[in-house]
Order: structure tokens, then C-alpha cells, then sequence
């Protein structure tokens, strides 16, 4: 009987070579080096840093609504409405603006104004005693976090290549909690890299609206005891000699971080280092702008701050109006300007990160696991190779066939899939093994039975086939389910094992049912008729 | 070869048998988790510093406390890793408790750097790794452990109902419970850490020891359709016999690969190897001791007196 022997060996074989080119592409260079150009190593296998970061997402919000506060308070005032107040009533809600002390008579102009195109991202509540509320409608704040978000990834992106890190991957993490997954293999030693990455966020230019303070209690003293709603108490640097002042600055900031064209390491004519700066050219029409109204030969001459990090790093008076280009000094070392100057020109980031996870494994540890795992999974296989020859003799060939094209098509799906190979995806390659060998024991077992009720040996294989075909597709769904939940919930190295696991026992199926079955027909057509199986 | 070729065992006779290992078990797992190690957990899950280190020479606990003390870093946790394979004892872990901001993680780890250099110099160890886990991410690893745990369960639940009927499914998802139980107890008694690793290994378990109870559900299945004129405990014995080679086969199979990775494989996935073990014991031990004869009892208490116990064949 003619079971298209002839057709199915052909597709086993081309299946077969497809999947070594999945494994080694075209060889060209070393064997091994054909495999690691496809198989890609995780981070415990290979050595590195991994770092999850934390956006501190109600902390751009308030920078972005203090920015639109300031935009209402010169709207306010280009209209000669006064006495008006806008600030921030609660900390705990960056999203709203407060809006007070309106006078009666402008209420409508007020409200016209809240509710022009300016500020339609906000939802405006009226208050009684001519008080408004301005909140950030929840599509615009999912909107601001995702774009924060995209604009964080960039900016750490941008950093953490310019650190000449050599396939260092920056994305985003979590089931959407703002959090950002930077690996970094092959490095070390993380204090600089993480250094980099997070610190001097937030560089501004604020106008200084009182102090220096001893402290905050002397600056309350010298306001009537309550801090002004648009301006924010910050706390200068320690430097040489002089002790820790506090300053009152206006909230909203005249320079931020995205305002900063270029920034370059230099040395002032001292020979201290310093870095010379160049504004965009919009944002340089704003400081020019500023300065302008305030320098020393101005009607109202006023001092900036130069915050970094949140404290203050230098305090200057402004000597003439400054368009687009200026000099930073503040007591930095030749690594600080050069680190500052970096974060300058890649942008800064949109908001402060704090660190949440920050793993190493050093190189040794890779090269150990890798040696660990293999010796594991030639240990697993071997052991289950020999058991299956000693139980099921001829049968047992069969099986170990399978089992190698098993591996086989499950290292080839990772090199077609660039998938990623970590320790805990080794563990997968061993437990593919013992579970995939099931399929093949669940077989035998049932021609083996098939073949005590009497049965020729062609239909015995034939029925034990078919009654297995369910429990084995039931099984496998089930581990499948199990490991497509890891993966999903899982981490880097856990999503490994979910990913080898599955792929090695979906190949499983094929192996174990179709490749299987090809050879023991393959054999029977060639013993004959009264064909007996060694099983 | 064969073995197991025509066993004839009374599984449901011995259910109380079963039941009394399976209380014990399960409540002394309880007890160590309630009341005497609680769940040892990994840094993953409860935070913290741990900085993994391997000395060229046979290091002394105390000496490394004591180094770390005097450069400022106070109750440092030293622990030798236990690996099945590795005589040399020359690797330690060290933890620092869980502080109570992110940063300090940080500049706990600079800590115990700088006080074993200053007491091995530099090429008396090599660190292999560190840990730094925020409070934070700590609380949303377990979030996830905990989700993903109870997706998978449903997940199973849904499936076995779709392919049997509610009956097995229960009975198979309270097998599987008792599984799960038994094996972080085992965590408990021996005091070994779960981690992330380990709780990828738990929710394999729950698979494989679906796989098992679905392989003994099947045969019940098949037998019932057939055999009309047996009693439900007598076609159910029937079916672990006629699926007891292929039950035991598979798992030793698939132990023997598992005790392969536990003994070869390495420190970092040992915590990983050793709930499969143990797993993929009872996950076996689950589905003839405890699935069948839930599924007998159920059926024998709903079916009213004078009337003969079967179950729902399905689809």
C-alpha cells in the first residue's frame, strides 16, 4: 500500500533543512559564529546591566500645567485684569490650576479666556467667590504620559549611545505603569551609565523672587508667613565655606531642558570648567524677552537661578539681555561639565526617573550558566535517549529521532524569530524534552496495547495513533496555555523559558505525531506484510 | 521490557491512605508557612540589596560581616549557596534588609563593594552579581506572580470544561491546588527562596499536572462510554491501571531531566529545578491519589440512595 512514503520523507527533509538555516543562516565564518549571529543571548547569559526606571509622570504633569499657568497669568495681565492669583492649591494634584481672585466684573472675560482654544485640554469648574479650576481633562493626561513617555525612552536612548554601549536596548516595561527597561550587556559596572541616565534631568532657569533664606522658616518670615501660590521654595547647593540657602523662585520657569540647543564643555577665563550653552531660537526670543525687562539697567532689574536636579546651582544677577547664547558655571569638575554638557545636547529628560530594579551579571556568572545549562540539558537528553532505546528497543530509535528533530525545529523557530536564549530558556529546552518524549511514550504504550488485543502490527500503529492524537493535543494546549500566561506576565528571562517551551512543544506535535508515524510506516512497508514491530 | 503490564490495584480503596499523605503533607506545609519559616521569599518579590560574590579562597562569614561592619555596612545577611554540584563552597550571597528608600539600595551596594575591597583587595574575589529591587518592584512582581497564578488556574478551569464537564474540571483544579500547596510548603520546611524563577516553575507544574490528570480523565472518558455494566469506582480503578505505565514512564522521564537540571544546572536556577522536582512528584502522586477520587466522591454523594454512581461522559 502506497501511503505517499515518497511525499511525506520529502517534506520531513525540507523541513528539516529549513529549520537549519533557521539556526545557522548561510554559514559563512565559524559554525559558532553563524549560530550567535542568530541566537541572541540574554543578559544572564551574557554578562550586563539591567535597569527598569520609574517616570515620575505627576511631576511633568505639574511642570507642563505650571507652564500654562504662567501662559494664563501674562494672558491675565496683557487684558489688565488684576489681582488675580494663579497657582497650584494642592501638591497632590498637579492637574489642576487654581485660579483665584477674580473680581466680579471680569468673571465673564476670565471665563471666555478659560474656555478659548488655549486651554481647551482643561476642564473648567467654577467657584463661588470668583474662583476657577481649571483640571486636565484624563484624555489629555494619558495623551501628556504617553508622549512623556516616548520622549523619556528617546532621550535615555540617545544617552545611553552616545556612552558607546554596543547593542543596548531601551523600551518600555511593565503592563503600563510608565516604566522603561534599559539593557546594557557587557557593561560592568553601572554607577557611571545609571549616573548618566537619571541625574541632571532637569535643568532651569528660574527668576528669583526672594532670598537668599536661611531656611524655609526664615522665608515664610519674610513673606507674611505663607509662600506666594506661583512661586516654590527650592534649597541651593553646599560649596566651599558657605552653608545651604534656600531661595524663593517663580514656579514656572523662564529656560527648560527642551529649550537647550547645544551645550559644550569649556572653561571660563579662570581656567575653571564651565559649559557654553545656545538656546533654541523660540525659546531664545523668550529669554531675550525676559532679560530684557529684567537686567541691571532695566526699571525692574531682577536675578535668575540656575536649577539643577532640583537645587540651586548658581545664582546671577542679569548683567544684559541675553538672546540665545550663555555660559553655566557652578563649581563643576572637567567630568561634570563633559556629563552635563552630554545630557544637555540629548535632550532633557521630560521629567524626572527614579531607579525601581538594577540587576548585573557579571560576565563570568553568563559564561558559567551557559556551561551549567548545556551540561544539564546533554545530561537530560542523553538519560532519556538511553532510557527510551532500553524500554522500546526499535521503537526507542524512533523516538530519538524525533527527539533530535525536536531540538532541531525548536533551535531553528529562535534563530527565525531572533529570539532571545536565557538561562531559564535552557531550563525550557530540558523540560521540552522530558514532556516531549510523553507524546512519543503515550504512542507506544497504546500500540503496545493495540498489539496484545491481537492486532497486525500496521493496524496497531494505526489505531494508537489515532487515540492518542487527542490526549497528546490536550496536554499540549494545556502547558501551552501555561506558558503563553508566563510570558505575558513574565520578565525577561521567565518570558525565555515560556517562549523555548512553547516552541519546542509545538514542534513536538509535529515530530512526535507526523515525523513519528512517517517511520514506523516507512519500516512496516519495508518488512512487508506480516510485518512485527520491535516496540 | 515492560512494566505495569496488567496491574489490577484497588486505587479508590486506598483513598484514605492517600488522604492521611496527603493531610500531612499539606499541613505540615502549612504549619511551616503560617508559623515557622513563613514563605521565604527572593529578592524579587520583597526587595532589597543582594550582592553575590566569589572568593578566591574559602571565605569566613564572620570575617566578611565583620568587614562589611566597618565600612559602615550593618546587618549584612552572608549565606553560602547551596549547590548540588559545587564543592569548592567558595560562593556567597550577601543581602542587605529591605531599607526603607529606593536610594539606599543603591549606595548599599557601593557599601559592600568598597568594604570587600578594602578587606580582599581587588583580585581576592569576583563579584557575579547584583541585585537592586525597589519596594516598588518588588510589590508589582508579586501582583503579577499572584495574576498570573489565578489566570492560569481559570484559564485550565475553562478548558477542562469546555473538553469534560464542570465535575473533572473542579476536581482536576483542586488536585492541582493541593499541588501547588504542597510545593511552596516544601519551599517553607527547607527554607529555600522563591523568586521569579520559581514562580515560573509553579505555574509549569500546574500544567504538567493538568497533563497527567487530563491523560487518567481521557481513559475514564473512553471507559465509560464503552463499559455500562461496571460500577463508576470499578471503571475509574480500571483506567489509572490502563494508564499507570504510561503515567509513571512520563513523569520519571520528565524527572529524570528535572533531576538532571537540579544537580548539573547551576545556583541560579536551583530554587527553579527544585520546585519541579518536587512538583512533578506530587503532580503524578495528585492525579491518581487525589483527582479520581474526588471525582468518584462527588459523584457517589450527589447520586441519590438505591441509584448506581456515574458520571457525565461529556463531549
Amino acid at each position: 500500500m502506497v501511503t505517499r512514503l515518497g511525499g511525506r520523507t520529502a517534506f520531513v527533509i525540507a523541513v528539516l533543512v529549513l529549520f537549519c538555516y533557521g539556526i545557522v543562516g548561510i554559514p559563512h565564518g565559524g559554525l559558532k559564529q553563524s549560530i550567535s549571529k542568530r541566537i541572541n543571548l540574554g543578559l544572564d547569559l551574557k554578562g550586563g546591566v539591567h535597569l527598569v526606571l520609574a517616570v515620575q509622570m505627576s511631576e511633568a504633569l505639574g511642570t507642563a500645567t505650571d507652564r500654562d499657568a504662567a501662559k494664563l497669568e501674562s494672558a491675565l495681565q496683557a487684558s489688565e485684569i488684576t489681582g488675580v492669583t494663579v497657582g497650584k492649591a494642592d501638591a497632590s494634584h498637579p492637574e489642576t490650576i487654581s485660579v483665584i481672585g477674580v473680581p466680579i466684573a471680569k468673571m465673564g472675560d476670565v471665563r471666555n479666556l478659560l474656555e478659548g482654544p488655549e486651554y481647551s485640554i482643561y476642564d473648567v469648574a467654577t467657584q463661588q467667590d470668583g474662583a476657577y479650576k481649571p483640571t486636565m481633562k484624563h484624555s489629555a493626561i494619558a495623551n501628556f504620559e504617553a508622549l512623556t513617555l516616548d520622549r523619556s525612552i528617546e532621550t535615555i536612548r540617545r544617552r545611553v549611545n552616545s556612552l558607546g554601549v554596543t547593542e543596548a536596548a531601551v523600551q518600555k516595561y511593565g503592563l503600563g505603569e510608565n516604566q522603561i527597561l534599559v539593557e546594557l550587556p557587557g557593561l560592568e559596572d553601572p554607577t557611571r551609565v545609571e549616573e548618566v541616565i537619571k541625574s541632571t534631568a532637569k535643568l532651569e532657569i528660574h527668576a528669583v523672587v526672594g532670598g537668599p533664606y536661611k531656611d524655609g522658616a526664615a522665608a515664610l518670615q519674610a513673606n507674611n508667613g505663607v509662600i506666594p501660590f506661583d512661586s516654590v521654595l527650592i534649597q541651593g547647593v553646599a560649596s566651599a565655606g558657605a552653608p545651604v540657602r534656600s531661595y524663593l523662585l517663580k514656579r514656572a520657569s523662564e529656560v527648560e531642558g527642551t529649550d537647550f540647543r547645544d551645550a559644550q564643555p569649556s572653561q571660563d577665563m579662570n581656567g575653571r570648567p564651565n559649559i557654553i550653552f545656545t538656546l533654541t531660537s523660540d525659546a531664545g526670543d523668550r529669554f531675550y524677552k525676559y532679560t530684557s525687562e529684567h537686567s541691571s539697567t532695566s526699571a525692574t532689574p531682577g536675578t535668575m537661578a540656575i536649577v539643577l536636579e532640583k537645587r540651586v546651582q548658581e545664582v546671577m544677577g542679569i548683567n544684559t539681555a541675553i538672546r540665545d547664547h550663555g555660559e553655566i558655571e557652578g563649581g563643576f569638575t572637567k567630568q561634570q561639565a563633559a556629563d552635563l554638557s552630554l545630557m544637555l545636547r540629548t535632550g532633557a529628560l521630560p521629567a524626572s526617573i527614579s531607579y525601581l530594579e538594577t540587576r548585573t551579571v557579571g560576565p563570568s556568572l553568563g559564561a558559567a550558566s551557559i556551561r551549567q545549562g548545556v551540561h544539564a540539558a546533554v545530561a537530560g537528553l542523553l538519560l532519556v535517549m538511553a532510557f527510551m532505546l532500553l524500554y522500546y528497543r526499535g521503537a526507542g530509535i524512533n523516538a530519538v529521532l524525533a527527539l533530535l528533530l525536536n531540538l532541531l525545529m525548536l533551535l531553528g523557530f529562535m534563530g527565525f524569530l531572533k529570539a532571545t536564549l536565557t538561562l531559564p530558556g535552557i531550563a525550557g529546552v530540558i523540560l521540552t524534552v522530558g514532556m516531549g518524549v510523553d507524546s512519543n511514550v503515550l504512542i507506544f504504550e497504546r500500540i503496545r496495547e493495540e498489539l496484545r488485543t491481537g492486532k497486525s502490527a500496521a493496524a496497531a500503529v494505526k489505531e494508537g495513533f489515532a487515540h492518542a492524537w487527542k490526549t497528546i493535543l490536550d496536554t499540549h494546549v494545556t502547558t501551552v496555555v501555561s506558558a503563553t500566561i508566563l510570558f505575558l506576565f513574565g520578565t525577561g528571562p521567565i518570558q525565555g523559558f515560556a517562549l523555548t517551551l512553547t516552541m519546542g512543544l509545538i514542534a513536538n506535535l509535529f515530530t512526535a505525531v507526523f515525523v513519528s508515524r512517517l517511520i514506523f510506516d516507512a519500516i512496516l512497508h519495508k518488512k512487508g506484510r506480516a510485518a512485527t514491530l520491535s516496540i | 521490557m515492560e512494566m505495569f503490564r496488567d496491574t489490577r490495584i484497588d486505587w479508590l480503596r486506598q483513598k484514605w491512605f492517600f488522604l492521611s499523605i496527603s493531610l500531612i503533607f499539606s499541613i505540615a506545609g502549612l504549619f511551616s508557612i503560617l508559623f515557622w519559616h513563613h514563605v521565604p521569599l527572593g529578592i524579587d518579590f520583597r526587595g532589597g540589596t543582594q550582592v553575590m560574590v566569589k572568593f578566591y579562597s574559602q571565605p569566613n562569614d564572620d570575617l566578611i560581616r565583620s568587614a562589611l561592619a566597618q565600612n559602615g555596612v550593618k546587618e549584612a545577611q552572608v549565606q553560602r549557596i547551596s549547590n548540588p554540584m559545587n564543592t569548592a563552597e567558595d560562593e556567597v550571597v550577601i543581602s542587605l534588609p529591605k531599607p526603607a528608600l529606593e536610594i539606599t539600595e543603591e549606595q548599599g551596594r557601593i557599601a559592600i563593594k568598597k568594604g570587600l575591597i578594602a578587606n580582599y583587595h581587588e583580585s581576592g574575589f569576583d563579584v557575579l552579581k547584583v541585585d537592586v529591587v525597589g519596594p516598588t518592584a518588588g510589590k508589582q512582581l508579586q501582583t503579577q506572580a499572584w495574576l498570573a497564578t489565578a489566570y492560569s488556574l481559570l484559564g485550565m478551569l475553562i478548558y477542562l470544561w469546555f473538553r469534560f464537564e464542570l465535575v473533572y474540571g473542579v476536581a482536576a483544579v483542586a488536585a492541582v491546588f493541593h499541588d501547588t500547596l504542597i510545593t511552596v510548603g516544601a519551599f517553607s520546611l527547607a527554607n529555600r527562596e522563591i523568586d521569579l524563577a520559581v514562580i515560573a516553575a509553579i505555574l509549569t507544574l500546574i500544567g504538567y499536572s493538568m497533563n497527567d490528570t487530563i491523560v487518567v480523565f481521557d481513559r475514564i472518558r473512553e471507559n465509560l462510554a464503552i463499559d455500562r455494566n461496571h460500577s463508576l469506582a470499578h471503571v475509574v480503578n480500571r483506567s489509572i491501571n490502563q494508564t499507570l505505565s504510561r503515567t509513571v514512564l512520563t513523569s520519571g522521564l520528565t524527572f529524570l531531566t528535572v533531576l538532571s537540571l537540579y544537580l548539573f544546572g547551576g545556583a541560579a536556577l536551583n530554587g527553579f529545578s527544585f520546585a519541579l522536582v518536587v512538583g512533578i512528584l506530587i503532580g503524578t502522586y495528585s492525579s491518581i491519589a487525589v483527582a479520581a477520587p474526588m471525582l468518584v466522591a462527588y459523584q457517589s454523594w450527589r447520586t441519590p440512595k438505591g441509584r448506581v454512581a456515574t458520571l457525565p461522559v461529556g463531549r
